[in-house]
């Protein structure tokens, strides 16, 4: 089948596919704050209300714990709920319902019910929001078995998770980025639907690999591309999937390149990178010629002020050192 | 007849006391009516009777610790009453006053328990084994996953091996290293990766050395250096290149560097002519900073540092280090990073900072007798200077022959970076600098 | 009909004794709740509701599920634990459940079951219209649970979208041992929906017929034209807050009330002074009762345990890849 490309930015894949998902499927419905006559606050949800109305497109007061119980109550009964909270931040007001219910009826109740529903957010910070509104929790939700977490992290991706999310029958945790929305990247026509649970090597190299996902993508394909300018060839894995996590593709990377650098968003302890590291230190610890090492946050609530922020942050200049660290400790260039 | 059981009264509980008797032997019991009361680890509960009847026997004295699930009494229709006790399960009890209700016999139990517990006292620690069986010394090795496997491969013994990881970890680059010192056609099971190789889809089978011994010749594996060198130059090659040539006469700049060098030798310090030349080309840099560019596809770089690559041969390849902010280094701390870096580019521990950053480039023959060559363009940088070997000439002046030690220095140029005037223009106040030294010191 | 609800009201009762029995005999593990003193609320909430209508609880549900039409040997079955449980032995005493019997759930945390109840009516009125002929959905919750978030968030949301729900408070006047009074500012729970324009009725829960005919007003409000009410319901526990609370906080005058408006034993003697049954009638269905429900506790006694092989099954239903399949201890590769 040929599909036709065009180059569109990621809001712009959102916005389509929850178009054609309410299209397709009346038992498919968005729910979140000002996601309706506002437009929604990032404008994923633009134009929506006025083409399918407040049946299909519902505004909600402010009550996290309350709209995202009332999506569960609903998927009970086999709609198809589409949550927006408007950050990651906010999840957490709803974290009992998303955590106790939505992620335990299906098994708990002995398979008798399933919960299909979709719960997206942005995470991330750097724009001087301050501590409360930037964090990247997503490990969080990667820690619950019942949910399954996504994080794209172009256009395309956004448009194949997204669509493969809403046909899921289980709870989806759909991590979106505040600096993702305008990246713009080919998007194939056409239904697209996503592989739940898989990697990707984005880039393939072999002489070393870095992981990441979501944001840190963007940064992790710039800081290989230099490092090819340079000669040394970098293999990129996009996780694309937190929960479950792929870790073959992981190990196999690394058994390939015997160096590993993870680069995240969230804070160093007990973040994602840590979940990687274990993985790859257990499945591919004969191949590893020096430690497994991350770029991650600094463990401090940001800060509100930009050098902070900018110096808590991890960067790509941090990337490019830490590759630059484990290729030295192994001696690459002789 | 029915058995009171101890009941299990939480979801942590393991053992209740039973604390006092509420109802006695030939009492009637209802359902539902409290026969005792337990303490467990939370509270003290009811015992409720689950049966109706008459309280035939109590089986444990008040203040007895039960575990869940043993008997504490019989509840039947009466006729049984005053018959003997069933015997007790083993535990620990506590005799307190007994009532009416026939005893267990705690104190027999009691000293049988101690006696088990005496018996039973802890073997000595068995000696402390030996935690690692590698071989001597192994324990104070470190060494990379990867290098130990390889090591395991090749049959290395790992205790020749010298580290040159990280507090002297011993890594893939080692292990490589002493297979290659072994000789690559002793191996014929184990997959032998040269060092630098590229690693294909399982870990890294290498070219097989051996393979064209029967035809005269050796493959040679190429080592990361060289390939990298390879790839660089081929691509210099679509480098659209021109060449500028000049003469220098370095009478002044011999002399600058013996007077130097006598005031360093204090210090035990000496500076070569080749810093001379670096710090040169670094001065008339800062003079032409269109010289200092790079092409970059669509534009052209213009670089604010001043980082000058140094050739170096080793015998792994051509290496180029950088000596970083030439132009504001002085002689000596030029003539000192380039020791170091020539230093550790025969060793291979360059490090990738030390070779990333050129703005130009400078590569010497001299040492070999070379009198002029053409060097080729380090990508992205836009030139590269070449410097012959300087020799005594023979040269007139005001009319009469006179011995004059000159060298050759010869541009290449990237001609899409810079045009012919803009390069003889810089190679022109090179060859001034050389030619009167003393601006170097300005 | 009376004597039906004397009899499903025994059962109940015989049920939850049993159970009580069962736990101090280790038979049941974890928590366990018990509806003793409750199966008037019990047998007249099941009476109003519809077979099409929609059951949330609390933990407390082990009655409720019985008179939902659960299978009571499946029910002890999953108070044991066992595969032949209601939920494959997944949930035990607080997570009963049965989509096709519209039972759902059963719920550990206080307050939890309260905003999917109420998506479940948004779900009803996003589907169909209302009417008669309308599913209504009934979330029960306990007086103490008035005073958590998800309460009011799920309130509002039901008076602000007209959602066709019936909101039941059991008010048995405790928390655990807080008393209404020491947890709610308004203790007169049937008014705290007056903040989101939401009514609600006071009416006593030890007459299974009072609470049917109060429960389907209610109910036929949130059918028919979609307006969502509180029923607040006056009832005891005659026991502790579960099986291993011996309630040593109520006082001696609280306990012996609440043995005296035992509503088992009362509306025996009301049916029998009005002659609907003779005393050997009483006994008889009793009887009947312990039968039932000795059955259910050999049924249980002799069900296997769910396998351990089938502990990955339930996490997710949709097949996806690279399920986490570790056992503690198990590779993160396989090799």
């Amino acid at each position: 089948m040929s599909t036709t490309n065009r180059v569109i930015t990621y809001r712009q894949a959102l916005n389509e596919t929850l178009r054609a998902e309410l299209e397709r499927d009346e038992n498919v419905f968005l729910i979140g704050e000002e996601i309706g006559v506002f437009d929604g606050s990032y404008k994923i949800t633009a134009g929506l209300l006025a083409d399918f109305g407040p049946k299909r497109v519902v505004d909600t007061p402010i009550a996290e714990e309350g709209f995202v119980g009332t999506a569960i109550g609903a998927a009970m009964l086999g709609l198809r709920p589409v949550v927006e909270i408007m950050t990651l931040n906010f999840s957490l007001v709803a974290i009992d319902q998303i955590v106790n219910h939505a992620a335990k009826m299906h098994a708990m109740f002995g398979q008798q019910v399933k919960v299909p529903l979709v719960i997206r957010f942005p995470g991330g910070g750097g724009q001087q929001l301050a501590a409360t509104h930037s964090q990247n929790l997503e490990v969080w939700y990667a820690h619950i078995p019942g949910l399954k977490v996504l994080a794209p992290s172009t256009p395309a991706e956004a448009k194949a998770m997204l669509t493969a999310a809403i046909r899921d029958d289980d709870p989806v945790i759909f991590l979106e980025n505040l600096a993702l929305y305008n990246i713009k990247g080919e998007v194939p026509d056409g239904e697209q639907i996503a592989e739940i649970g898989k990697a990707a090597v984005v880039k393939p190299g072999s002489d070393l690999t870095i992981v990441s996902y979501s944001r840190g993508m963007v940064t992790a394909l710039h800081v290989a591309e230099e490092f090819e300018e340079r000669g040394v060839s970098i293999e990129v894995v996009d996780l694309r999937s937190l929960r479950p996590l792929d870790r073959e593709t992981i190990c196999a990377s690394v058994r390939k390149t015997s160096r590993a650098v993870i680069f995240e968003d969230d804070m160093l302890s007990y973040g994602i990178g840590a979940e990687i590291s274990a993985t790859i230190g257990e499945g591919a610890f004969d191949y590893l010629d020096a430690p497994v090492r991350r770029v991650a946050a600094s463990e401090v609530p940001l800060p509100y002020a930009k050098p902070l922020e900018l110096a808590a942050m991890p960067s790509a200049a941090d990337l490019v050192r830490v590759v630059e660290e484990t290729l030295d400790s192994t001696r690459f260039m002789k | 007849m029915a058995e009171v059981t101890m009941p299990r009264l939480s979801d942590t509980m393991e053992e209740g006391e039973l604390t006092q008797w509420l109802k006695q032997v030939g009492d009637p019991v209802g359902k539902g009516d409290v026969l005792a009361l337990i303490e467990t680890d939370k509270a003290t509960m009811d015992l409720e009777s689950f049966e109706s009847g008459v309280l035939e026997k109590q089986l444990v004295a008040e203040g007895t610790v039960v575990p869940i699930g043993q008997a504490v009494a019989i509840i039947g229709d009466g006729s049984s009453i005053g018959t003997e006790p069933e015997p007790v399960v083993e535990s620990e009890s506590i005799a307190e006053d007994a009532p009416d209700a026939p005893e267990s016999p705690p104190g027999e139990k009691l000293d049988s328990a101690e006696g088990e517990k005496t018996e039973s006292k802890l073997e000595p620690a068995a000696p402390e084994s030996t935690t690692v069986e590698t071989s001597s010394g192994a324990d104070k090795l470190r060494m990379s996953p990867l290098a130990r496997k390889l090591a395991r491969d090749n049959n290395i013994d790992v205790s020749a091996v010298k580290g040159t990881g990280p507090q002297g970890r011993i890594i893939r680059a080692d292990i490589d290293a002493a297979v290659e010192a072994k000789g690559p056609a002793r191996n014929t099971t184990a997959t032998v990766t040269a060092p630098g190789a590229e690693p294909e889809s399982d870990s890294g089978k290498g070219i097989d050395p051996g393979a064209d011994s029967t035809s005269g010749s050796e493959t040679v594996p190429l080592n990361r250096i060289r390939k990298v060198t390879a790839r660089r130059l081929s691509e210099s090659q679509a480098v659209p290149h021109f060449f500028l040539t000049n003469v220098v006469d370095v009478e002044r700049l011999l002399a600058l560097r013996a007077e130097v060098n006598r005031g360093l030798a204090g210090r035990g310090m000496k500076v070569s002519l080749n810093d001379f030349i670096i710090k040169a080309i670094a001065t008339a840099l800062r003079q032409h900073p269109d010289v200092n560019v790079s092409w970059n596809d669509d534009s052209i770089l213009r670089h604010r540092r001043i980082n000058v690559g140094v050739a170096v041969a080793t015998d792994a390849g051509l290496l180029v280090p950088v000596v970083a902010d030439a132009d504001s280094k002085t002689l000596s701390e030029i003539g000192a990073q380039v020791v170091e870096l020539a230093g550790k580019a025969r060793d291979g521990t360059l490090s990738l900072d030390q070779m990333s950053g050129g703005t130009f480039s400078v590569s010497n023959l001299g040492m070999f007798g070379i009198d002029e060559f053409t060097a080729m363009i380090n990508p992205p940088e836009a030139g590269i200077l070449a410097v012959g070997a300087a020799s005594p000439m023979l040269m007139l002046r005001e009319g009469k022959p006179v011995e004059v030690s000159q060298m050759k220095i010869t541009m290449t140029v990237d001609h899409r970076a810079l045009d012919g005037a803009t390069a003889a223009a810089f190679l022109r106040d090179v060859k001034g600098i050389l030619e009167e030294p003393l601006q170097i010191l300005v | 009909m009376l004597r039906r609800y004397y009899k499903r009201m025994s059962l109940v009762r015989a049920f939850e004794l049993r159970a009580n029995e069962m736990y101090a005999r280790a038979k049941i593990g974890g928590y366990c709740h018990l509806n003793l003193g409750e199966e008037a609320t019990v047998v007249g909430l099941t009476a109003a509701l519809e077979d099409r209508d929609y059951l949330y609880t609390t933990y407390r549900d082990h009655g409720y599920a019985i008179m939902r039409g659960m299978d009571p040997s499946a029910v002890m079955a999953e108070l044991f634990g066992k595969a032949t449980g209601v939920v494959g032995g997944w949930g035990g005493s607080m997570h009963m459940f049965d989509m096709e019997k519209r039972m759902l759930g059963g719920y550990g945390i206080v307050g939890g079951q309260i905003p999917p109840a109420t998506g479940a009516a948004f779900a009803v009125k996003y589907r169909s219209d209302a009417g008669p002929k309308s599913e209504a959905v009934m979330c029960l919750l306990g007086d103490g649970t008035t005073n958590i978030g998800a309460f009011h968030e799920s309130l509002n949301l039901a008076g602000l979208w007209d959602l066709p729900i019936v909101y039941v408070i059991i008010n048995n006047g405790l928390g655990m041992a807080t008393t209404v009074e020491r947890a709610s500012a308004e203790p007169d729970l049937y008014k705290r929906g007056c903040a989101y324009r939401i009514e609600g009725v006071r009416v006593d829960g030890d007459d299974p017929v009072v609470v049917r005919d109060a429960a389907r007003v209610a109910l036929r409000a949130a059918r028919e034209e979609r307006r969502p009410s509180i029923l607040e319901l006056m009832s005891y526990r005659l026991k502790g807050h579960s099986v291993v609370d011996p309630g040593r906080y109520r006082s001696q005058e609280d306990t012996a009330e609440a043995r005296a408006n035992d509503p088992v034993p009362a509306f025996r003697d009301k049916l029998i002074t009005k002659g609907i049954l003779t005393e050997a009638d009483a006994d008889d269905i009793d009887a009947q009762a312990e039968i039932r429900v000795t059955e259910a506790v050999t049924f249980a006694d002799e069900s296997p345990d769910p396998g351990i092989d089938t502990l990955f099954n339930g996490v997710y239903a949709s097949p996806v890849a690279n399920l986490p399949w570790q056992l503690p201890g198990q590779p993160v590769v396989a090799s």
